[in-house]
C-alpha cells in the first residue's frame, strides 16, 4: 500500500483541467489559415502538390475532410498557408470542413442543424459503440485516449460501450473496407433509436488516400445522415471531445 | 559464383532483377529447404508477380549469421501451377503459400490447409467471401464453439476469433482476418506520386507509422539516391525508439487493465501520453506521421526538441521503472501473468516468429542487430530476450525494451550533438532505378517490417510487397491460448497486441 501511495505521488495530477483551452504543441496541425492574397498561381501550385486533392485549384480552399495534415502545402507556401494548433475543427456539416482563404475564423457547429433529440436524450450521458472499418489504429488509439486519465471524457458522461444495444450511436473510423460493410451495418442496426453517427478521421470522412481504392465501399456513409465530422490523421482526442461537447451543448 | 541464389550483405538490399537466379521449381524447393534448415535463416517475403501468361515467384530470406538477404526465384505458367508445398516442411511459410494461393489460385500440395488470408479485392476466387470463411470445427458432444468479432468489445480493430472450448478451456483458436483490407499494395502501384506513397506507408499501421514509413523511405532511397547523412540516420533511429517506448508503455497499461490493476493502467496511460506528446512537439503528430520522408526530413531535430526528449525520458523512465517494479512483483498480477499463454522457443522457431514475440520466447531475432540499418550500423543495440514465453515474459520484455530504448536514445542524442550535418528537405524521387528489386527491413516495435519493391524498365514500381511482423506472429496468439482458460484470452491478446490493418493491408 505504501508503495502505491508513493507511486501515486510521483504520478501527480495528470488530467487536463479545461478541455476547451488546453494548449497543445505549436507544431500540431489543426485549423489552417489560408491568406486572402493567395494568388491563382499559388492555388494551382498547392492543389497540384496536395497528395489527396484537398485543395481546390480555383478557390484555394482546403477540405479538412480530405486533408491528411502532411503540411506539404504550407512548406511550399509558408506565407500563404499556415496550420494553427487550433484543434477545434469538428463540424456537423460536411461543407463547413472546407476552409476558405478568408483569414482566421474559428470553426463551430451549425447549431440549427443539430437534431434536437441529441441534446434532450444524450446531454448527460452519451454511450458510443466504436466501429473500425479499415482504420489504421491511430484514430482508434486516440479515441481510447479520449477516455484515459488525461482527457477523461467520462467526466461528461461520454463513454464507449461494448454492446451496440447499450449505445446511443456509432463512431466510425477508417475508409470502410468492403470486408467490413456487413459488420458495420449489423452493428448500426443493433443500436436502438434515436441514434447518432460520428465519423472520426480523414479516412472515415472522405476515404482519404483510400477513396478510390477498389477495396473500399463508401455506400453506408453516403446513405446515412452524419451528426459529427471529426477530422484529423488521426483525430486528436481534444478535437473529438470538443466536437462532442459542442454537439451536446456542454 | 553461386548460381542458385543471390546473397546480399546489406539492408536495404538491391539488385538487378535479372541477376536473381531463376530455378526450376524442384531445385528452388531444394535450395530453399537447404537454407531454411538453418535456424538462423527465416523467410522475409515470398510472393508471385504476374508477367503475361506466367507468374514469377521470388523469395527473400534473412540470414542472421551472415547479416545478409538471400534471393532466389522460379517461374511457372499460371494455369498449370501445382507445386509440392514448402510449408509442409517449413511451417513458417504457411502464410506466404496461402497468400499466393489466394491471389493467383496456385495449388501447393501437402500444405496443411490453404485457407484465405485476407480476402483481397483482387483475389483469384471471387466466390470466396469473408462471411464464408472455412473454419476448422470438431464434431463432439463435449465441445462448444465461441465466436468473437469482427466487432470487439473495446475500441479496437476488427477480426474474428473462433474458439473451440471444452468447458472454460480453449482447445483451439482460429483467427480470421481480412476485415481491414484497404488494397494498400495495389495503391502503391496506382498512386503515382512519391508523396502519396509515403503517406500510404505511414498509414499501413498507424501505431507503427515510423517503422513502416522508414522501411519505405529506405527502399525509395536505395532505388534512387542513397543518403549518407549521419545526422538524419540518428534522428530516424530516435524516432523509431520513441515509437517503441510509447507502444510498450501503452501495452503495459493495457495488460494491467486486463487484470484489473487500475493503478498500473492509469499510470502507464499517462506515461505513454508524455512520450507521444513529445513526438508531437517534434513533428506535430503524436504518432510521428509526416516525420519520416525519403532523402531528408520535414522536421530536422532541434536542440530544443532534443533536450525535451532527454528530459521526458529521464522523468518517464524513472516513473515507468518505479511502476513496473511494482506491477511485476505484485502477487495478484503475477498470478495472472505467470505460466499463461506460453509459446516455447521451439514453437516460435517453427512459426517463424519475429520481433518481441520471438524474443520473449527466447528466440533472438532483431533486425537492428542482424541486419543493421540507418545509425544502428554504427551503434550497438543490446539484445533483450526472455525464455519463458508466457505473458509474464512479454510484460518483462516490454519493460526491458523500454529501458534499453531509453539508453539508446540517450546515447544517440549525445552522438547527434556531435554530428553537425545539416538535414535537408525530403526528396520525392519520380525516377527510380529500372529493372531492379529492392528489399528494405526495419525493426518496428512489434518486430521485423519488410518492404519489397520491383521496378520495370521505365523505372516505375511494378510490384510492392509489404510485410508487417504480425503476418508471422498472429499464429503465436492462436497457440498461446491453447489449453488456457478462455478468460485469459484478452490478456494473451494484449500481451502481443498484433496489427490487424498491418496484416490485412
Ligand atoms: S496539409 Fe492537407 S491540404 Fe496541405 S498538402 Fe497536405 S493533405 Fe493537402
Amino acid at each position: 500500500m505504501l508503495k502505491e501511495i508513493k507511486i501515486l505521488k510521483s504520478h501527480g495530477v495528470q488530467y487536463v483541467k479545461d478541455l476547451r483551452t488546453q494548449k497543445v504543441a505549436e507544431r500540431f496541425r489543426g485549423r489552417p489559415i489560408i491568406s486572402n492574397d493567395i494568388t491563382d498561381e499559388e492555388k494551382k501550385q498547392a492543389a497540384a502538390l496536395c497528395p489527396v486533392g484537398a485543395i481546390d485549384p480555383t478557390k484555394g480552399s482546403i477540405d479538412l475532410g480530405r486533408c491528411v495534415f502532411c503540411n506539404e502545402c504550407a512548406f511550399a507556401l509558408p506565407d500563404k498557408i499556415h496550420f494553427t494548433n487550433d484543434y477545434r475543427i469538428a463540424t456537423n456539416r460536411r461543407e463547413d470542413l472546407i476552409i476558405q482563404p478568408r483569414g482566421d475564423l474559428p470553426l463551430r457547429l451549425k447549431e440549427s442543424e443539430i437534431v434536437p433529440q441529441i441534446r434532450t436524450f444524450f446531454k448527460g450521458s452519451l454511450k458510443l459503440r466504436q466501429v473500425s472499418a479499415g482504420g489504421d489504429n491511430s484514430c482508434e488509439m486516440e479515441l481510447n485516449a479520449a477516455g484515459n486519465v488525461n482527457f477523461d471524457m467520462g467526466r461528461y458522461g461520454i463513454e464507449f460501450v461494448a454492446s451496440p444495444r447499450h449505445a446511443d450511436g456509432i463512431v466510425i473510423t477508417g475508409p470502410v473496407s468492403k470486408n467490413m460493410v456487413t459488420a458495420l451495418r449489423i452493428t448500426y442496426d443493433a443500436v436502438p433509436d434515436p441514434k447518432i453517427i460520428i465519423l472520426v478521421g480523414t479516412d472515415a470522412i472522405s476515404g482519404g488516400l483510400f477513396a478510390d481504392s477498389p477495396a473500399i465501399d463508401r455506400s453506408f456513409i453516403e446513405n446515412h445522415r452524419i451528426d459529427l465530422y471529426v477530422p484529423g490523421n488521426p483525430a486528436h482526442p481534444l478535437t473529438f471531445i470538443n466536437g462532442l461537447m459542442d454537439l451536446l451543448g456542454i | 559464383m553461386n548460381r542458385k541464389y543471390l546473397d546480399i550483405k546489406a539492408n536495404p538490399a538491391i539488385c538487378n532483377t535479372e541477376d536473381i537466379p531463376v530455378l526450376p521449381y524442384h531445385e528452388f524447393n531444394d535450395v530453399v529447404s537447404g537454407i531454411l534448415a538453418e535456424e538462423s535463416n527465416h523467410c522475409l517475403a515470398y510472393f508471385a508477380v504476374p508477367t503475361g501468361e506466367n507468374l514469377q515467384f521470388y523469395i527473400a530470406i534473412a540470414d542472421d549469421t551472415n547479416n545478409s538477404i538471400i534471393l532466389t526465384s522460379f517461374t511457372a505458367e499460371r494455369k498449370s501451377a501445382v507445386f509440392p508445398s514448402l510449408a509442409a516442411k517449413f511451417f513458417q511459410l504457411h502464410g506466404f503459400e496461402r497468400e499466393i494461393h489466394e491471389n493467383y489460385g496456385i495449388q501447393f500440395e501437402g500444405h496443411p490447409w490453404l485457407k484465405p488470408v485476407r480476402f483481397p479485392f483482387n483475389r483469384y476466387n471471387q466466390d470466396s467471401v469473408i462471411e464464408n470463411y472455412p473454419f476448422y470445427s470438431i464434431e463432439s458432444e463435449e465441445l462448444h464453439e465461441v465466436g468473437v468479432g469482427p466487432v470487439h468489445a473495446g475500441v479496437i480493430e476488427p477480426g474474428h476469433f473462433r474458439f473451440i472450448c471444452n468447458g472454460e478451456k480453449v482447445r483451439h483458436l482460429e483467427i480470421q482476418l481480412g476485415y481491414q483490407h484497404r488494397g494498400i499494395e495495389h495503391l502503391m502501384l496506382t498512386k503515382n506520386s512519391p508523396l502519396q506513397r509515403c503517406i500510404l506507408a505511414e498509414n499501413i499501421a498507424g501505431d507503427t507509422a515510423v517503422g513502416h514509413a522508414l522501411a519505405h523511405a529506405q527502399l525509395i532511397e536505395i532505388l534512387s539516391e542513397p543518403v549518407a547523412n549521419e545526422t538524419l540516420h540518428i534522428e530516424r533511429c530516435i524516432a523509431l525508439e520513441m515509437e517503441r517506448i510509447a507502444v510498450h508503455i501503452g501495452d503495459t497499461a493495457a495488460l494491467c487493465g486486463d487484470v484489473a490493476y487500475q493503478l498500473g493502467q492509469v499510470v502507464c496511460e499517462a506515461l505513454r501520453t508524455t512520450v507521444i506528446n513529445t513526438t508531437q512537439l517534434w513533428c506535430g503528430n503524436r504518432f510521428g506521421k509526416s516525420l519520416i520522408r525519403p532523402g531528408g526530413s520535414n522536421f530536422p531535430l532541434t536542440e530544443e526538441v532534443a533536450n525535451n526528449i532527454l528530459k521526458m525520458l529521464e522523468d518517464t523512465g524513472r516513473r515507468y521503472v518505479e511502476m513496473t517494479d511494482r506491477i511485476l512483483t505484485l502477487p495478484s498480477v503475477l498470478a495472472r501473468f505467470e505460466d499463461i499463454g506460453t509459446v516455447s522457443r521451439e514453437q516460435a522457431l517453427k512459426l517463424g516468429l519475429v520481433g518481441m514475440a520471438a524474443r520473449s520466447s527466447g528466440l533472438l531475432r532483431d533486425i537492428r542487430i542482424s541486419h543493421p540499418f540507418q545509425f544502428y550500423r554504427n551503434f550497438e543495440v543490446h539484445p533483450v530476450y526472455h525464455s519463458s514465453g508466457d505473458v509474464l515474459a512479454r510484460a518483462l520484455q516490454r519493460k526491458k525494451e523500454v529501458e534499453e530504448s531509453i539508453r539508446i536514445i540517450q546515447s544517440l542524442i549525445t552522438r547527434w550533438k556531435e554530428s553537425k550535418t545539416t538535414v535537408s528537405r525530403p526528396v520525392y524521387h519520380d525516377r527510380l532505378r529500372p529493372s531492379s528489386l529492392a528489399v528494405s527491413l526495419t525493426e518496428g516495435w512489434r518486430g521485423e517490417i519488410c518492404h519489397v519493391a520491383m521496378t520495370n524498365a521505365q523505372g516505375e514500381i511494378q510490384q510492392y510487397k509489404i510485410k508487417d511482423a504480425s503476418f508471422h506472429n498472429w499464429m503465436a496468439l492462436a497457440l498461446a491460448v491453447r489449453n488456457q482458460e478462455i478468460s485469459d484470452f484478452p490478456l494473451c491478446n494484449k500481451s502481443y497486441n498484433l496489427s490487424y490493418c498491418g496484416h490485412d493491408l
